[in-house]
């Protein structure tokens, strides 16, 4: 017993100093991204991993999402006679809930991973350390571009997402169902509102900073070789998973009040 | 010039510093010999500020850096060339980017310029014609001599060489050490060298200071080392694996 209270003591210290050193780092970086000298090229380049380089697969994702939700709740609605809803129900679950969070966790694993990787290779391989002596602030180069980039591809996406998945639920309802055109659009607009779309991206920003952040500060503290490069990409995929669920809940409750 | 006073450090539990005291003159080639785990690369982390100590002091000029905030540590970086072990270059920058991140970074030269600085600047570490190789392009001795030039770029005071000749051959090692006694002559630095190989500290050092359980236990001249009568450093610098220092800890 006392083993299992020691266990769990050392487990809330060891959350609450990583807590503490995921804030110090995004005050680190909100600080100098203000400060110059800017990084537009690197800033461009993540831009353009993060966000140009998921969009092959966050296309796909949304464009079967789209489709298996208007299957779905076709089936579903039709046992009592709601088939008409459909629309109404893919446009409102794409914007608000299923374009953020699943273009957070496609990006998490795949542009998260890749940051926490370099970041931890650099680290491993002494370029961190390098930048330090070359008095480059490696916060300031390394981290900020990746921060900026999250903050402004993830919402990108996410409402590629909303359009594609709602593309997706038209092409099942209109030309697997036989629902006219007209209807669906009717449907979709509503009772969808503009809020719904704003949120939706704010919490696409959200995710893209979280996401940024705390992949980084895996990458950036690593240790012990491969294995800890290893260790840190997968703890960053994880966590930045974790993260994106359970503070979407969050995030909802509070903005769609 | 350098001055290091009482400097102790531990990582958790673990005591690696315990009170290292070493100093260095202007235009000196100070040369730390030690173990693999004496503290060596702990201790040159110090002098150039990436550790901050426990306790005890580095100072630099006759200021103390230990104490700095980052603005004031990065002026005083500038002071220093650092070559890393593994020659620590950017994998997404090629080789002439890397060797003017400097300049192209904070001088605000024109690419232009920093490529013919670099080509000038490679010419002295004896490479032509790779600006444009990837760092995953190159051998290990090349990587060093790439990690050099980009040391020397900025035309630092203070050269530190970590290992510089590990995990090269003996004769691209030797190669590096007359690039280092090059470096002392041509650019007049100060620099200090950490290093376990002896063959090396004898060609490059004007004083030699060697590095046990976190402690410098002794300082001289290659030829006082030679001829120490510490048992420690003897065994040391013979290689030898009988003696005070134990193998297996």
């Amino acid at each position: 017993m006392v083993r299992l209270i020691e266990l769990l003591g050392a487990y809330i210290i060891k959350f609450t100093e990583e807590l503490g050193r995921v804030l110090l780092l995004l005050g680190n970086t909100t600080r100098l991204i203000l400060l110059p000298p800017f990084e537009a090229k690197s800033v461009l380049k993540q831009m353009i991993e993060v966000g140009i380089k998921s969009l092959p697969v966050v296309l796909i994702t949304a464009v079967f999402t789209g489709m298996v939700l208007a299957l779905q709740s076709y089936t579903g609605f039709k046992r009592f006679g709601a088939e008409s809803m459909v629309a109404s129900v893919v446009a409102l679950s794409m914007t608000r809930e299923l374009g953020p969070v699943l273009t957070g966790l496609i990006v998490a694993g795949r542009a998260g991973a890749a940051m926490a990787a370099e970041l931890g290779t650099m680290r491993v391989t002494e370029q961190i350390d390098a930048l330090e002596t070359l008095a480059a602030n490696p916060v300031k180069y390394l981290i900020v571009p990746r921060f900026i980039a999250g903050l402004i591809m993830l919402p990108a996406l996410a409402v590629i997402t909303d359009i594609v998945g709602i593309l997706g639920g038209y092409s099942v309802t209109v030309g697997l169902f036989g629902t006219s055109s007209t209807t669906y659009w009717k449907r979709t607009w509503d009772y969808l509102k503009m809020d719904d779309i704003y949120y939706g991206i704010l919490k696409a920003c959200f995710f893209g900073g979280c996401i940024a952040l705390i992949s980084c500060y895996r990458g950036f503290y690593s240790e012990g070789g491969a294995e800890g490069v290893g260790k840190a990409t997968t703890s960053a995929v994880v966590l930045s998973s974790m993260t994106i669920l359970i503070s979407d809940y969050f995030l909802s409750a509070w903005l769609f009040k | 010039m350098i001055e290091v006073s009482g400097l102790s450090k531990s990582f958790g539990k673990k005591q690696v510093l315990r009170g290292a005291n070493l100093r260095v003159e202007r235009g000196e080639s100070m040369v730390v010999i030690g173990g693999s785990g004496s503290g060596k690369s702990v201790l040159i982390k110090h002098i150039i500020g990436l550790l901050k100590p426990d306790e005890g002091r580095v100072s630099v000029e006759g200021k103390d850096i230990t104490g700095l905030d980052e603005k004031g540590l990065y002026e005083v970086r500038r002071k220093f060339g650092m070559l890393f072990q593994g020659a620590a270059l950017f994998d997404s920058l090629n080789v002439w980017e890397n060797v003017s991140f400097v300049l192209l970074r904070d001088k605000h030269m024109s690419r232009s310029d920093a490529r013919r600085v670099a080509t000038e600047k490679l010419k002295m570490v004896g490479l032509a014609g790779v600006e444009d190789l990837m760092p995953s392009e190159l051998s290990g001795g090349m990587k060093k001599r790439v990690g050099l030039a980009r040391a020397i770029a900025y035309e630092p005071e203070i050269l530190l060489y970590d290992e510089p000749t590990t995990g090269l051959d003996p004769i691209m090692a030797d190669a590096i050490n007359d690039l280092i006694i090059e470096m002392k002559r041509e650019l007049s630095v100060t620099s200090i060298t950490i290093t376990h190989d002896m063959h090396s500290a004898y060609k490059i050092a004007d004083r030699i200071s060697m590095l046990y359980l976190g402690e410098i236990i002794e300082t001289g001249t290659p030829e006082q080392i030679k001829n120490t009568g510490n048992p420690i450093v003897r065994q040391f610098i013979s290689g030898s694996a009988v003696g005070p220092i134990k193998v297996i800890d």
